[in-house]
């Protein structure tokens, strides 16, 4: 409780001018806290040495046909399967008005390299790894819940809402891939 | 009240206190160089970076390790800034240990560290005499020792270089014989213990290291092919390059930081000025 | 809580519900807002807000660090150079938490050596300096903890040094050594336990500070001359005067503190720090960070066998020379608390800031190094030793005695108006 006799606060004639070195300090004070706070926000995010890693080069011909192997990308295993052609003709013979999410095995694939399938191998329910050539569609069955999933890696059967996650991926040659 | 002039004398008085002491200060004397990176508005020379590690990588590697450097540290803003394809390329030249590889070990990758001397440790003690130090953060990890009062102006001038002067220094500070006149610390004729060389700067004088460096010894070339002019083919150059390589390695973000100083210091300085004018305005009429 | 009334008057029903239920507002307006603070503050006033500033910076950056910190010996030191390198900004984040220890403690010891200068011990402020002390004595373990966790030689050094000082303590000494350190060496279990403290005390300080402030808000705050606060003449409220004077006084200290992080953040550290610790090595001159080397030079003058031996009395100087603080206010019982009206006081206080300067500087120097003839350090720093206990002890109950004042002001506003700066 001060004195009214020593405040200042009633200056009326200059009010103006005090208003805008008020307003322009906060402002100034405002975007000085903002670039403070972003790096320690920032910080957070993946640093230099996770995202490194963020891509993976894979040599598909150590794989043989018929078999899988499951390799680590960004931290999660990926499934790569060296499909045999029974598995692709029976994953094209299925009619797309069967499955819970549409997607033909052509989508699922890249052109020419039709045998080769690269999935996330996590479960689109809650994120466990799903067990190979198992279940009653030739393809995945997820041990935790019971999602079954055919030999595209589509969801068949099960609480899992969608589809194995293709991840990005291109070939840099006939064998070798770039996931990520 | 508590008078500046009186905090000055007090400042003073201290000073002269100490001072008589001030000229005890040992150690050879070591030249500090123009750095590239030195002071508020520093860069690294990028040029400067790519020979340092060719020199790093052509002499040092083969028997100090830096295992807190990675390939893709090369191609990273405020380093030496090789390419992509480069990095890779170069990557690819090392064999590095991974258990999850069929063999045990693969080709690196830009992910992965520096992969050390291909030596044991045994090895390199016995040649030697100890392991030789891991050059990761070297450079940060030596110093100059500045007589009072110079090292008080280091706050100002924001002298930061004292590890690679010294490496400079030490590279380039080796005799054949001992020179005439040298003592140890107790007064006595200096004598070199076998195994080891002179070196005028090392703490002892007597160092593991042999001398690195020759004239000529690392071909430096010019990115077009064109020949580098001779002046830059010396030992004393490879050293200052090999330095400021190393500068690098220990303090990879330098760059950043120096120019986010200065949009920070810039601002606190505006907002300074603001707060002073807003206080004024605020006590104006307080009598106080 | 605090000894003043607040005027809080809430007329929106939400504000007038919380406050009969939880009357936060209403404790925050009086404490930080209508705060009646003497009008005459100078800017070594402002070192409370400072330091609040500090501990609020040193908590955060803390609190950042210890999400990518290993506490391994194994892996310590390259974990906190993969912040230094590899996390987003981390060079900043890290390099804002080393300086700002030492900024810290600059600030600190300016606040420390203006209660001095001012007499702000005195009572009714006893318990407000007690409460200071402990502050400044959890900082300096907080420090210490936190010097160790990156696990460099002066790390394990300082380590090793500061537990063996413990080991002097006759007959218990020996087990309680190996309880602090876990082992019988500095290793992985100590560097364990001080990373667990070193997160822990700080919000035990920030605790203490709560009770610091609120010791503060019972008598209100000392001014520069010492009189106190006699009507509402003498104060403003502390907001808006006090807040932005404060603000002010934050963003100039963060200029030096900037200038330190982004242009030269390892030249208050020492290069042996980038060396990883070693047992089996000493690095040829071990010194404290800078904060510590008055008490390191205090620890270290006492060579000599007294009754006990020179261990044992070189840590009781040491432990003396801090727990000395805690009985000022009745070691110094002169009845004028500013220095500014008393002239024989004055002088014995710059001697004693200069000394102190000189202890920090012996700190820093070789035990043997030569100062005048054949005295060396451990000789002539014995002088200063004896200076800061005998201004203590010896010169300040002295001059509560035989001191004769200069007449003081009859209140703040008297004294504000003789040398009032009109043209302001």
């Amino acid at each position: 409780m001060a004195t009214e006799s020593n405040l200042a606060h009633t200056e009326q004639p200059n009010a103006g001018r005090r208003d805008f070195l008020y307003v322009a300090t906060a402002a100034v004070g405002a975007v000085g806290v903002g670039a403070a706070v972003w790096p320690l926000i920032n910080q957070l995010n993946p640093d230099a040495s996770v995202l490194a890693m963020a891509s993976t080069e894979f040599d598909l011909s150590s794989v043989a046909e018929g078999s899988s192997v499951t390799i680590k990308w960004r931290g999660s295993p990926v499934f790569v399967r060296h499909r045999t052609q029974a598995e692709i003709d029976e994953a094209r013979a299925v009619p797309l008005n069967e499955l819970k999410d549409p997607a033909t095995d052509e989508s699922r694939v890249k052109e020419g390299h039709a045998q080769y399938l690269v999935m996330v191998a996590l479960c689109t329910h809650l994120g466990c790894v799903p067990v190979g050539d198992a279940g009653e569609f030739g393809g995945w069955l997820c041990p935790c819940h019971g999602s079954q999933f055919d030999t595209a890696g589509r969801i068949r059967k099960g609480p899992a809402p969608t589809n194995l996650v293709v991840p990005p991926y291109q070939f840099l040659s006939d064998t070798v891939i770039q996931i990520g | 009240m508590i008078k500046i002039s009186t905090i000055f004398a007090a400042g003073l008085l201290a000073v002269g206190l100490a001072l008589p002491v001030a000229a005890a200060e040992q150690g050879a004397h070591i030249e500090k160089q123009h750095w590239s990176f030195a002071g508020l508005f520093g860069k690294y020379d990028q040029n400067q970076l790519q020979r340092g590690f060719q020199v790093f990588r052509e002499v040092c590697a083969s028997c100090h390790s830096a295992r807190l450097l990675s390939f893709r540290n090369l191609e990273q803003p405020g380093g030496p800034e090789f390419s992509e394809a480069q990095v890779k390329a170069l990557a690819a030249e090392y064999t590095v240990v991974d258990p999850e590889a069929p063999e045990g070990s693969r080709k690196a990758l830009p992910s992965d560290a520096w992969p050390g001397t291909g030596q044991s440790d045994a090895d390199l003690a016995a040649a030697f005499g100890l392991v030789p130090p891991d050059l990761s953060v070297i450079a940060k990890a030596r110093k100059v020792n500045d007589a009072f009062p110079n090292w008080v102006f280091n706050y100002f001038t924001t002298y930061s270089e004292g590890g690679v002067d010294y490496m400079h220094a030490l590279l380039v500070g080796y005799e054949e014989e001992v020179p005439a006149g040298t003592v140890d610390s107790q007064g006595q004729p200096y004598v070199l213990p076998d195994g080891k060389f002179f070196n005028e700067v090392f703490p002892g004088h007597a160092i593991g290291m042999p001398p690195p460096f020759s004239d000529g010894q690392v071909a430096y070339a010019n990115a077009d092919g064109s020949d580098v002019p001779a002046e830059m083919l010396t030992a004393d150059q490879y050293s200052k390059d090999v330095s400021a390589f190393l500068m690098w390695v220990a303090e990879p973000h330098l760059n950043e930081h120096k120019s986010a100083g200065f949009r920070v210091l810039t601002f606190l300085l505006l907002f300074a000025a603001l707060m002073w004018f807003v206080k004024q305005r605020l006590w104006r009429k307080v009598e106080h | 809580m605090s000894a003043h009334e607040s005027n809080y008057n809430p007329t929106n029903p939400v504000e007038k519900w919380l406050d009969e239920r939880l009357p936060l507002v209403r404790f925050a307006k009086a404490t930080i807002i209508d705060f009646p603070t003497p009008k005459n503050l100078n800017y070594w006033w402002t070192g409370g807000a400072i330091l609040t500033f500090m501990l609020a910076v040193q908590i955060v950056t803390g609190i950042i660090l210890a999400m990518h910190y290993t506490p391994h010996i194994s892996m310590a030191f390259d974990s906190v150079e993969h912040i230094r390198r590899d996390v987003n900004g981390g060079r900043m984040i890290q390099a804002t938490h080393a300086v700002g220890a030492s900024m810290f403690f600059l600030a600190v010891y300016l606040h420390i050596f203006r209660g001095l200068y001012f007499g702000s011990y005195k009572a009714p402020r006893e318990i407000l300096w007690i409460l200071g002390v402990i502050i400044f004595v959890l900082m300096m373990g907080t420090a210490f903890f936190g010097y160790v966790l990156p696990w460099g030689q002066m790390s394990f050094w300082a380590a090793q040094v500061i537990t063996n000082i413990f080991a002097a303590i006759p007959i218990v000494g020996e087990p309680i050594l190996h309880l602090l350190r876990g082992g019988f060496a500095v290793d992985n279990p100590t560097l364990n336990r001080f990373f667990s403290l070193h997160y822990l005390l700080p919000f035990i300080i920030a605790a203490v500070v709560g009770l610091h402030i609120w010791a503060l808000h019972v008598p209100g705050n000392n001014n520069p001359i010492g009189v106190e606060v006699k009507s509402n003449r003498d104060t403003v409220p502390f907001h808006p005067f006090y807040t932005m004077k404060d603000l002010f006084a934050i963003v100039v200290f963060c200029i030096p503190f900037a200038w330190f992080v982004f242009f030269a953040p390892d030249i208050l550290g020492h290069p042996d720090n980038y060396i990883e610790a070693n047992p089996l090595v000493t690095p040829p001159h071990i010194v404290p960070e800078w904060y510590f080397l008055p008490f390191y030079a205090i620890l270290r003058a006492i060579d000599f066998n007294f009754i006990l031996d020179s261990k044992l009395l070189g840590v009781i100087a040491f432990g003396g020379s801090i727990v000395i603080l805690f009985f000022l206010p009745w070691l110094d019982t002169h009845k004028v608390r500013s220095g500014t009206f008393r002239p024989t006081f004055k002088w014995f206080y710059w001697v004693f800031v200069a000394n102190f300067v000189l202890l920090t500087w012996y700190g820093a120097q070789a035990a043997d190094m030569k100062i005048i003839g054949g005295l060396t350090v451990a000789d002539t720093s014995k002088l200063s030793v004896a200076y800061y206990f005998g201004y203590f002890l010896i010169i300040l109950p002295l001059l509560s005695r035989f001191e004769k004042p200069k007449p003081l002001p009859n209140s703040i506003s008297e004294s504000v108006l003789k040398h009032a700066p009109a043209t302001n």
